[in-house]
């Protein structure tokens, strides 16, 4: 287990170097960033300066491991855009919108999906599972900008009971994109939840449990549920990856004012230290959270300890 | 002469009943998913060919009088402009119907080039085995462990939108995932022997590659391209409203959505059309590639 534990360790490090390293050398292949930095007609000598003070002026390894050791320390280097302010600033003022975000949708995911993966699992063949079935499909089938659309539409344009977009208007403003980004999650919790339901309900202990005249609902929330919830829980904790990245879409959707949004406005910009440092700050997030999940299976479900 | 009583009860199964032609279409109908096809070929297949045909309007023209038409049955609405106009008065009807083209195209493009680069990988580390397999297995990891949509923004910073780009970025997202699959298929197809009597009969690895075991994984190639081409719709068209895919005017379902979202409380139908265009198309496809999966390769099921 513990060396189960430290491979995956050192395999999440890696990884994040790699990708770290690609992207770094990706935002420098578009060209010397001082021309996208300064006017063409710039003295020689004014180049000379920005380049030492970016630091461009050194080899890109060099570059490359300096970015990195400060990096780990929490400073991510100055956005070209923005008047030249730190990144970390940037990252921090808008880290919070983002994780609150991502939060309200996984738990409304998991809120919605779990009860309702259940439901039509011991409904199996009814109306119930069929349009769970019908959500499914939909949710697999939808771009998540176009669930959000489609929302927004209704429930704040036609019906008006929500705002349009924005994060000024408390609680009110979180639900719609929310709900957009969990969605595509509760499809999938969803299926996942009712085939593992579906597995447990069908073995003899839950035989045995009816029989002794067990009433049903204790059957099926106390014997089923609880040893249903091992696959359904482990996928929850991967989502929590999805729907960080996932946001980058809502975020845009909805104007809020997250690290998606600041994303695509970097990207609009060509301001590569921010692109920069949020792609690789969400890619940390998102291998941890994979390793973390690993790890958990790994601790609950003792078959799966390979290697 | 007599007939056993048994066997004169027992009913014959239907499929070996004697049936009419109509029984027989009947029966393909059951089995191929007619509503999904006839959906694929109204809004993506036929529009694609003939779009130049069938669009009413030049999806491109600006026509600054007829600015935000609204749909032919809302007050205001005209048969000229079916689905209305949109803020430059392009005709939103004609721009759907060549939407379906560059959709359809970059579909084709993108999995053609990602999935036969994946495949020829995946076989490749298959039979070569040893470093080639680890490095290229390595490189898989590493492309799944990356967030797809960040990557993909990442590479639109880096080589600038356009369609080419997008072509390109969408191969790089899916190659991986045919690599590893060709992959584990051809690992049992490897071991078999026929592949070994090739060998002693003296047959390249190239002609082994090619003509023993990619034919034995062409149906799974096949599902996952179908699977894939739903997946690689979102994608361009995420890329699109995200303004990091194509740019205006092409006439792409998900840069039409963005112009709409910023018109949504005044225009709906500038969102909302393209919108459904991408949705049906892609619940459609996903249909079809389920039904192609069950047919043709029912091991894929969980994937």
């Amino acid at each position: 287990m513990q060396r189960y534990i430290f491979l995956r360790i050192i395999q999440a490090i890696l990884a994040l170097l790699v990708i770290s390293a690609i992207v770094f050398a990706l935002a420098r292949v578009t060209g010397d960033p001082v021309a996208i930095l300064l006017p063409e007609d710039a003295s020689p000598k004014v180049v000379e300066q920005v380049r030492a003070k970016w630091g461009l002026d050194q080899p890109i390894y060099v570059q490359y491991a300096r970015y990195i050791g400060n990096f780990v320390q929490g400073d991510f280097g100055q956005a070209w855009a923005y008047g030249g302010v730190p990144i970390s600033e940037l990252i921090i003022r808008r880290l919070p919108n983002t994780i609150y975000l991502a939060s309200f949708a996984w738990v409304v995911s998991a809120a919605i999906a779990l009860p309702i993966g259940v439901l039509v699992a011991v409904k199996k063949d009814s109306p119930f599972d069929w349009a769970g079935k019908v959500v499914a499909l939909l949710g697999q089938s939808a771009p998540s900008f176009a669930i959000g659309l489609l929302l927004m539409w209704v429930f704040a344009v036609i019906l008006g009971w929500l705002p349009t977009s924005g994060n000024d208007a408390g609680f009110k403003s979180v639900l719609l994109p929310g709900m957009a980004l969990g969605y595509y999650n509760v499809a999938a919790v969803m299926r996942l939840t009712r085939s593992s339901m579906l597995e447990v309900l069908d073995t003899e202990y839950v035989k045995l449990a009816r029989i002794k005249g067990m009433p049903e609902r204790k059957v099926i929330w106390k014997h089923c549920f609880r040893n249903a919830l091992i696959v359904p829980f482990t996928y929850m904790g991967l989502i929590g990856a999805v729907l960080l990245t996932g946001s980058v879409v809502i975020e845009t959707v909805f104007v809020w004012p997250g690290l998606g949004d600041l994303a695509i406005d970097a990207i609009r910009n060509r301001d590569f230290p921010v692109i920069q440092s949020v792609v690789i700050l969400f890619a940390t997030f998102y291998i941890f959270i994979n390793l973390f999940v690993d790890v958990a299976y790994a601790y609950l479900n003792p078959r799966i300890r390979y290697n | 002469m007599t007939t056993p009583v048994a066997a004169q009860s027992i009913p014959e199964p239907a499929s070996l009943r004697e049936r009419g032609t109509l029984g027989k279409v009947l029966d393909t109908v059951r089995r191929v998913p007619i509503i999904p096809l006839v959906i694929l070929l109204v809004l993506l297949v036929i529009p694609a060919i003939f779009a130049d045909v069938i669009a009413p309007h030049d999806p491109v023209r600006v026509s600054l009088t007829n600015r935000l038409a609204p749909p032919v049955w809302l007050e205001g609405g005209s048969t000229e402009y079916l689905l209305g106009t949109d803020r430059q008065g392009f005709d939103i009807l004609s721009r759907i119907i060549h939407g379906a083209r560059i959709s359809l195209a970059i579909s084709l493009l993108a999995i053609g080039l990602g999935g036969g680069v994946g495949t020829v990988l995946g076989l490749l580390a298959a039979y070569r085995g040893g470093w080639v397999d680890t490095v290229i297995m390595r490189i898989v990891d590493i492309k799944l462990a990356f967030p797809s949509i960040l990557l993909a923004l990442v590479l639109v910073a880096v080589m600038g939108p356009g369609f080419q780009t997008v072509v390109l970025v969408i191969a790089l997202l899916l190659w991986a995932r045919f690599a590893r699959m060709v992959r584990g298929e051809a690992l049992s197809i490897k071991e078999q022997d026929f592949i070994a009597r090739a060998q002693v009969a003296g047959a390249s690895p190239l002609r082994i590659m090619a003509r023993h075991i990619f034919p034995n994984v062409f149906n799974t190639v096949v599902v996952l391209a179908t699977l894939e081409i739903g997946h690689v719709i979102i994608l361009e068209s995420t890329l699109s409203f995200l303004g990091a895919g194509l740019v205006k005017p092409t006439p792409a379902w998900g840069l039409m959505v963005a112009d709409g979202r910023t018109l949504i409380v005044t225009a709906w139908w500038l969102f909302f059309f393209p919108t459904m265009a991408i949705v049906l198309t892609v619940l459609a496809m996903n249909l079809l590639g389920d039904w192609l999966r069950d047919r043709l390769d029912p091991k894929l099921r969980n994937v």
